[in-house]
């Protein structure tokens, strides 16, 4: 693959939506409506991984509001424009694995890590190319919300099936999300509701569904977890097929109380009863607000959304769009506020500069080292994210991976050891990593096409905030880009 | 609040007579004492780790998953270990290993991540704070600034104890790796935007380490070529280089054993004891062996019932070890009492794991525990005099 990388920005995708609103639209008359470059180029590098001249300039001359619908319009289409990999209806079953010889079952594992290699790079592909990145972001959020991880679930095919539900709903309802996601196969199997059984409940989708999905610690108790588990008891997979399905046999059909209400619920009632409770839009909405708006989010704020967000049956685009037209989202303290993710740095930096890629598992390894392993986080809760992301060791891979996609084409060589010395899979992989670096391509004349005589300087349009270097950004030519992107603000969004 | 209006009272002249000789001013913590915390990330099982052999309830609790009498390493007439921790058992006869049972906290949380928090900030189970306890004991009595860092973390970006505050932690992989790429960070000065201000203050601890930091000591001693192995290797870098650290932090994953427990505990109890072993050699070549404390944790141990799935859920108190040249080895704490189970079916804790930090704060370090510890708690008698 060797397309160019978003190379004409968000901006081919405006013509016909928003020339005719920018013509039309009464607001637009008033310059005080429109939100000027500094918000336009906030809103897009929080929302779309990075800010291009050309987007900023026209979201520039849109009101808070009408810069929001357009955002959420582009995320009316949910087709994929990256093709999935061609195993993805080709389920296997466990039981094929222990009918195998032990030399069969190791190609065959080989052959599974190998498909969570396509798939973690079929996705970044999507979210290096698409014309939505706001979707991307949700279905990434979505990921790191209700989280399944390759390492126990095993199955890239069911990993995808469970993409796909989240990217469904990544804009759409809460609870249809929280519904399907709860009754997706992965998940069955992650939170071991697989043997979640009558006569021996397993808590542990129960818990987590409480405490991670939806109320969040402190608003429920002991007592509460082992009565939902009893309710969720048979929701299990078909081994055939790796379809969801209810168990009837093994269902506890018995009457339950969860949070001080009792009658003979299933697994779907329950899912009710959490999404009528309170707590679960403010902890929602205290979520997306650290997402994309700062690390402390303001409770009265929170409360408010929240309300709204519940009274419009949890759509999710009601939340996003009171968030990112709030004064809060705006507000000085709130700019550059946020440390970028992995993937907000390598797919922005890529985009931003209108990289052409090559392979890309090698950006899906980096996102990896840095911390950031798609289809696999870390644990139930996700990627804790913000402060996190950065620590002695990340941030100096973090610098390592801009400086090579910044250096001059021609040195990069010069600083790789000969590959016989690579000696564990670590090493190999960032051997790997720095080989395909070399063929990553940058190039900054074109890049700087995009600037006019009269454009913001340089650093305006890279960094969220004040450069800490004051000369950052000053140097000639590429010298001058690698100042800022080595610029400690360059991590912030 | 009453011991503060005591002691001012007093005066300061008598009061340093009734401190442990430490803990007055001007006495210097020992930081040369290392000290390595091993986490068990997940939940280990401590029930098939230490095995109450003789006891009827953990067979009859576990038919699919407990160990046979003549599998486990027999410690006394009733405890044994996992057959997998064979190669602890020549520190257990060399009595440089404490066997501490029933380890736990009141009003047990049974989530891995509160639970982990409570453990790595040393709250009680009803309290939020957001500093580690290494990070509060540091902030009283620091670590000298000619120390490369105050501790490392290696085989996880999660600075647990040492999160928060003002310590300087550092995350690492590999020691070689660090320097050269260190020579990128060096941003100096400060800002008043939090996210900002943490990235400043990485990129500073990073070039005091990496000034400080050698990756030449060329160790005799093999790892096991695993990704605790080469956590430890790293480990053992850096405490061999000049300017060392006071605390190192090696992180184990998978311990998590929903279902199929077996084989995964197994291999993963084999790892640790291979690790460790292979680090006390290190710390015996470097000379080190008995300046330093080894200990184990985790967020909690799990259920004495088995589930369904031939796996454990999660549970509360759990056993621990804790190794090195000056440890007095032996059985502490209680061994579970497995027909005392609460309402979940989780057994009742007998020693606060504060007790343990206790011991490495004042017996180990010679500083106070009240303050990082937010309490009076009683040191265990794991160490030679």
């Amino acid at each position: 693959m060797s397309r160019p990388q978003n190379s004409t920005g968000l901006m081919r995708y405006f013509h016909a939506a928003i020339v005719v609103a920018l013509v039309s639209a009464p607001g637009l008359a008033r310059a005080a409506a429109s939100m000027g470059f500094d918000e336009a180029r906030h809103l897009l590098n929080r929302t779309s991984f990075a800010a291009n001249v050309d987007d900023i300039d026209v979201f520039a001359r849109l009101t808070r509001a009408q810069a929001v619908d357009q955002l959420l319009a582009w995320t009316a289409s949910t087709r994929v424009g990256t093709p999935a990999p061609a195993w993805v209806g080709e389920f296997q079953s466990p039981r094929r694995l222990r009918e195998m010889s032990d030399e069969q079952r190791k190609l065959a594992q080989r052959e599974q890590v190998e498909k969570g290699a396509e798939l973690r790079a079929w996705w970044m592909t999507e979210m290096l190319t698409t014309p939505s990145p706001l979707t991307e972001k949700m279905v990434l959020f979505w990921h790191n919300h209700f989280v399944s991880s390759l390492q126990k679930v095993r199955s890239p095919v069911l990993m995808y099936r469970q993409h796909l539900v989240l990217r469904k709903h990544a804009l759409g309802y809460f609870g249809d999300l929280l519904h399907d996601v709860s009754k997706d196969a992965a998940m069955v199997i992650y939170l071991d509701n697989a043997s979640n059984r009558k006569a021996q409940p397993n808590e542990n989708f129960a818990r987590e569904v409480m405490e991670l999905f939806t109320l969040g610690e402190g608003n429920y108790g002991e007592s509460d977890i082992k009565e939902a588990a009893r309710a969720f008891t048979g929701w299990s997979i078909d081994a055939d097929s790796g379809e969801f399905v209810a168990r009837p046999l093994i269902h506890d059909d018995g009457i339950k109380t969860v949070l001080g209400r009792s009658g003979n619920f299933d697994g779907d009632a329950v899912l009710d009863i959490l999404l009528a409770q309170p707590p679960t839009a403010e902890f929602i909405v205290a979520k997306l607000w650290r997402e994309f708006v700062s690390p402390v989010p303001e409770p009265a704020e929170v409360k408010r959304i929240a309300r709204m967000f519940r009274d419009n049956r949890y759509n999710i685009q009601v939340a996003l769009r009171a968030l990112l037209t709030s004064d809060a989202f705006y507000a000085p303290q709130n700019r550059a506020a946020l440390i970028k993710s992995p993937v907000d740095l390598i797919v922005g930096t890529l985009r931003q500069f209108r990289f052409e890629t090559g392979e890309v598992t090698p950006l899906v390894l980096a996102s990896r080292q840095l911390g950031q392993d798609l289809f696999a986080p870390p644990n139930v809760k996700g990627w804790p994210g913000g402060d996190a992301w950065i620590n002695s060791a990340t941030l100096l891979q973090r610098k390592q991976l801009l400086e090579r996609l910044f250096r001059a084409q021609e040195p990069r060589a010069m600083t790789m050891g000969p590959a016989a010395d690579v000696q564990n899979d670590a090493a190999k992989a960032r051997e790997r990593v720095a080989r395909a670096m070399m063929a990553i391509r940058f190039d900054e004349d074109k890049w700087r096409t995009q600037f006019r005589a009269s454009e913001p300087p340089l650093a305006k349009v890279v960094l969220a905030g004040e450069p800490v270097n004051a000369q950052a950004g000053l140097a000639q030519g590429a010298d001058g880009l690698r100042q800022l992107v080595l610029d400690p603000a360059y991590q912030l969004k | 609040m009453e011991r503060r209006v005591f002691l001012s009272a007093l005066g300061a002249a008598a009061v340093t007579a009734w401190l442990p000789a430490a803990a007055r001013a001007g006495v210097p913590a020992r930081y040369d004492n290392l000290l390595i915390l091993v986490e068990l990330k997940g939940g280990n099982d401590g029930l098939n780790t230490v095995v109450p052999y003789a006891d009827g309830d953990y067979y009859n609790l576990r038919p699919r998953i407990a160990l046979a009498r003549d599998q486990v390493l027999q410690l006394d007439d009733r405890t044994g270990l996992h057959p997998a921790l064979q190669p602890l058992m020549a520190l257990w006869q060399n009595r440089e290993l404490a066997v501490v049972q029933s380890v736990g906290y009141p009003s047990a949380n049974l989530s891995h991540f509160r639970s982990i928090e409570i453990w790595d900030t040393a709250s009680k189970s009803s309290e939020y704070l957001s500093d580690g306890w290494l990070t509060r004991a540091f902030a009283e009595a620091p670590v000298p600034r000619a120390y490369a860092a105050d501790g490392i973390v290696v085989g996880s970006s999660d600075l647990g104890p040492l999160a928060g505050g003002g310590t300087r932690a550092l995350a690492l992989t590999n020691t070689e790796q660090f320097l050269r790429q260190a020579k990128l960070a060096g941003g100096e000065g400060a800002s008043r935007n939090p996210a900002l201000s943490h990235i400043l203050k990485v990129e500073q601890d990073v070039a005091q380490a990496a000034a400080n930091l050698t990756a030449t000591y060329a160790l005799r001693t093999v790892f096991p070529n695993n990704p605790l192995g080469n956590a430890f290797k790293t480990a053992a870098q850096v405490i061999a280089s000049k300017a060392g650290v006071a605390v190192v932090k090696v992180t184990q994953n998978g311990y998590d054993t929903h279902s199929g427990q077996q084989g995964t505990q197994q291999r993963l109890l084999k790892e640790l004891a291979e690790g460790l072993t292979a680090m006390r050699a290190a710390l015996q070549e470097i000379e080190r062996w008995d300046s330093t404390m080894m200990m184990t944790y985790c967020e909690f141990g799990r259920r004495p019932k088995e589930n369904q799935s031939g796996g454990t859920d999660h549970g509360t108190a759990n056993a621990h070890f804790v190794l090195g040249g000056r440890v007095r080895g032996g059985l502490y704490g209680l061994p579970p009492a497995l027909t005392r189970l609460d309402a979940n079916g989780n057994l009742p804790f007998a020693v606060d794991f504060r007790d343990l930090y206790a011991t490495a704060l004042e017996r180990w370090w010679g500083v106070n525990s009240t303050g990082a510890l937010k309490g009076r708690f009683r040191p265990v008698d794991v160490l030679k005099a």
